[in-house]
């Protein structure tokens, strides 16, 4: 097959495919299945593994979305930010730490759902196929992180305007002509994650409770709106 | 003012048996599924013992209920809004399992696969989450009658504070003593677990005062499992989501009575409306420990009270409604008699269950000579009573035994002046001194005696009108919700998708 076909649905038709699944069937799923909108914590059956592997887990893999996030909306402040070296190693260090902390709590999670047998009885087939996914990507970037550092700078001029691109109906590939392997398997992957999102668990992200802070304490609810 | 209403309960613990039917017919209605088995939104301890799940009074373990702060402020103790950021992934003081037990039931094909062999087969225990062979540990009942012994009973929270000599008394060979304390939901004024839900998903119905956990909202977080001061929320580890005790809103809307309440054999159970005031509820809950039952009860309003009338007129409650409130039990109970207590109010959420503390092993605490009934003091058998008034008020007046002596002391008289009726082997003269000095008349003596003792169901349960169809009124067009409903949920409660 030519390259740039293969290209173009990789970066093109399956970011749409999978966006599109992602809107409708996170919609589609809290409309009709609003029940199934739970973060299915397993604490209650097993409770000191899941300390020592949910929390790096989360705290990692929390920091480095955000990470992509701020280097995909303000791409310009991150390379003013990275101007000065010793920031540059900063931003970067702390972002490989992250990535690893991430890896670490991964992999004990995994290790925690399949050798204790009560928390394997709640854990689906959807959950294996996830953090297989999940541990894939998260490999993908520490291995980026260290084969082609500085990944804060060149993510802020190649990837950002070709993600701009992508939501802005504009599609562009031509920045990432000369990205790497390791690089496009990093982005294909973060497609599918995304595509796959409404069908799994992580739709708890979806409804972390925001209100709570806010709230009065107690809540009342009356027949009608009183 | 404002006058709320609220479905509350009286538990009666002289007549309680101990028979655990309360818990068997909750157990085959609402939790005989998957991921509930271990759940007992009903269950009957033994005290002294150390209920279920193990130890949940000791709030050093499981940090329970409100605390004051210095500041005056009322705070969560496990999760307060500061500490749920940080502790949301992973709740540190979420009961496991363990605390509770694993269920299990008995592998019976066993009986009829086994090859044949020269022994008979038999149905090994085997657990409900993963079948496998389990080591039964623990149950939901495990140290029922065990009071005495060293590995349960001696280590009940409420033992705190009671002598050397109150410990060994309570537990010596031969004259060891217990009681039942059979535990719901308290579907609180203040409730805990609803203020610490990080998602809103716990709820106070406004019209009857029952918590719910909206099971669509619900994204376990856990939160209330921890909160609960009473351990009456639990977290069903098939579906993801918390359940707790629903007060059978669904059998009170059609005017019957919970099941617990309509299958307790020794009739120990009343329900009626409260009235009572929401405006009080932060100031009341914030008062020191002493305090707390009295203000508590100062809360609850007076339904024959013209005043009271017309505020709760004008907050929308219902003629129907207050009738049930000016005829309930509970009222009798716990704001004229003044015999009925919260328990563990020390936890702050204004629990709405009270409890007539238990006369039945007061009597014959001394350990040498045998009790002298012509004693000057008509109330030397409660004072010294077997099971102390100290473990009594660690239970029912955060500590301090001056609702519990008054509570046990009318009850010792309302038996005496009936005795003096009936019996005749107390005079009339000594059964009016009693009742002096317990503050009760012979009217009051004699309608306690008829409520605790000839109650029918209609006295024991006044349950109003609950009104829903003016619920579905305000929403829709009621024929036509009449052919959309079906029976809980249109999906399955399944995990996850």
């Amino acid at each position: 097959m030519d390259p740039r076909v293969l290209d173009q649905f990789l970066f093109i038709a399956l970011p749409y495919v999978c966006l599109f699944t992602f809107f409708l069937m996170t919609i589609y799923r809290y409309r009709t299945q609003k029940f199934s909108y739970s973060s299915l914590s397993s604490q209650f059956l097993e409770n000191r593994q899941h300390f020592f592997a949910v929390v790096p887990f989360h705290y990692g893999i929390l920091a480095i979305t955000l990470g992509h996030f701020i280097a995909f909306l303000i791409p310009k402040t991150v390379l003013a930010w990275n101007s000065h070296p010793l920031r540059l190693y900063i931003l970067e260090l702390s972002a490989l730490a992250f990535g690893l902390l991430t890896l670490i709590g991964l992999v004990s999670i995994i290790m925690r759902r399949g050798s204790i047998s009560k928390v394997r009885q709640v854990t689906t087939t959807t959950d294996w196929i996830l953090f297989v996914l999940l541990i894939v990507q998260t490999a993908l970037g520490i291995s980026i992180a260290v084969i082609y550092p500085w990944g804060s700078s060149w993510f802020a001029t190649i990837l950002s305007p070709y993600l701009w691109s992508i939501f802005l109906l504009n599609p562009d590939i031509s920045y990432l002509a000369a990205s790497p392997l390791l690089v496009k398997s990093h982005i294909v992957l973060a497609f599918l994650i995304i595509g796959f999102f409404p069908f799994t668990r992580l739709v708890h992200l979806l409804v972390v409770p925001n209100p709570y802070l806010w709230r009065k304490v107690q809540v009342v609810r009356w027949y009608g709106n009183k | 003012m404002q006058v709320r209403s609220q479905v509350s309960m009286v538990f009666h613990l002289d007549k309680c048996i101990g028979c655990h039917t309360c818990s068997i017919a909750c157990k085959n209605i609402w939790t005989d599924r998957k991921g509930a088995e271990y759940m007992w939104w009903n269950n009957v301890e033994t005290k002294p013992g150390t209920g279920f799940p193990t130890k949940w009074e000791d709030q050093e373990k499981y940090k329970g209920g409100f605390e004051l702060a210095e500041n005056g402020k009322l705070n969560i103790k496990s999760t307060s809004k500061t500490k749920i950021v940080p502790n949301i992934f992973h709740n540190p003081h979420m009961p496991t399992m363990d605390d509770y037990y694993e269920p299990w039931t008995y592998d019976y094909q066993n009986l009829f696969n086994a090859p044949e062999g020269s022994v008979q087969p038999t149905a090994r225990p085997i657990s409900m989450i993963d079948g496998k062979d389990i080591d039964i540990q623990a149950g939901p009942n495990w140290d029922d009658d065990l009071s005495g012994s060293p590995i349960y009973a001696e280590n009940d929270a409420n033992l705190e504070g009671l002598t050397e000599r109150q410990r060994h008394e309570l537990s010596a060979i031969e004259r060891l003593v217990f009681f039942y304390f059979p535990r719901i939901c308290n579907h609180c004024l203040n409730p805990c677990c609803v203020a610490s839900c990080p998602s809103g998903a716990l709820y106070k119905r406004g019209e009857d005062g029952i918590v719910l956990i909206d099971q669509k909202r619900c994204r376990a977080w856990r939160s209330c499992v921890a909160a609960c001061p009473y351990k009456k929320t639990y977290f069903n580890w098939f579906t993801g989501k918390s359940e707790k005790c629903i007060l059978c809103f669904p059998r009170l809307e059609t005017g019957q009575a919970p099941a617990c309440f309509h299958s307790c054999v020794g009739r120990i159970r009343y329900l009626g409306v409260l009235l009572y005031d929401a405006d009080r509820l932060e100031e009341v809950a914030k008062l020191p420990d002493e305090e707390l039952v009295e203000g508590h009860r100062s809360m609850i309003l007076d339904p024959f009270d013209p005043q009271v009338i017309a505020e709760a007129r004008k907050n929308g409650i219902s003629e129907a409604v207050l009738e049930a409130a000016q005829n309930s039990p509970v009222y009798k109970f716990v704001k004229v008699w003044k015999i009925a207590l919260p328990p563990h109010i020390e936890y702050r959420t204004l629990p709405m269950l009270f409890y007539v503390p238990p006369m039945s092993p007061v009597q014959a605490s001394k350990p040498e000579d045998t009790i002298k009934h012509n004693s000057d003091n008509l109330f030397h058998d409660i004072d010294d009573s077997r099971v102390p008034m100290k473990f009594l008020a660690n239970l029912f007046g955060a500590g301090h035994e001056g609702g519990v002596r008054y509570a046990l002391a009318k009850q010792k008289a309302v038996r005496w002046h009936r005795r003096a009726e009936t019996v005749g082997d107390v005079d009339r003269e000594t059964a009016d001194r009693i009742l002096r000095e317990a503050n009760c008349s012979r009217e009051e003596a004699d309608a306690i005696y008829k409520l605790t003792t000839l109650c029918k169901f209609e006295d024991r349960f006044v349950i109003p009108p609950m009104h829903r169809e003016q619920a579905i009124e305000m929403m829709k067009d009621p024929y036509e919700h009449k052919t959309e409903v079906g029976f809980g949920f249109v999906s399955g409660p399944a995990r996850g998708l």
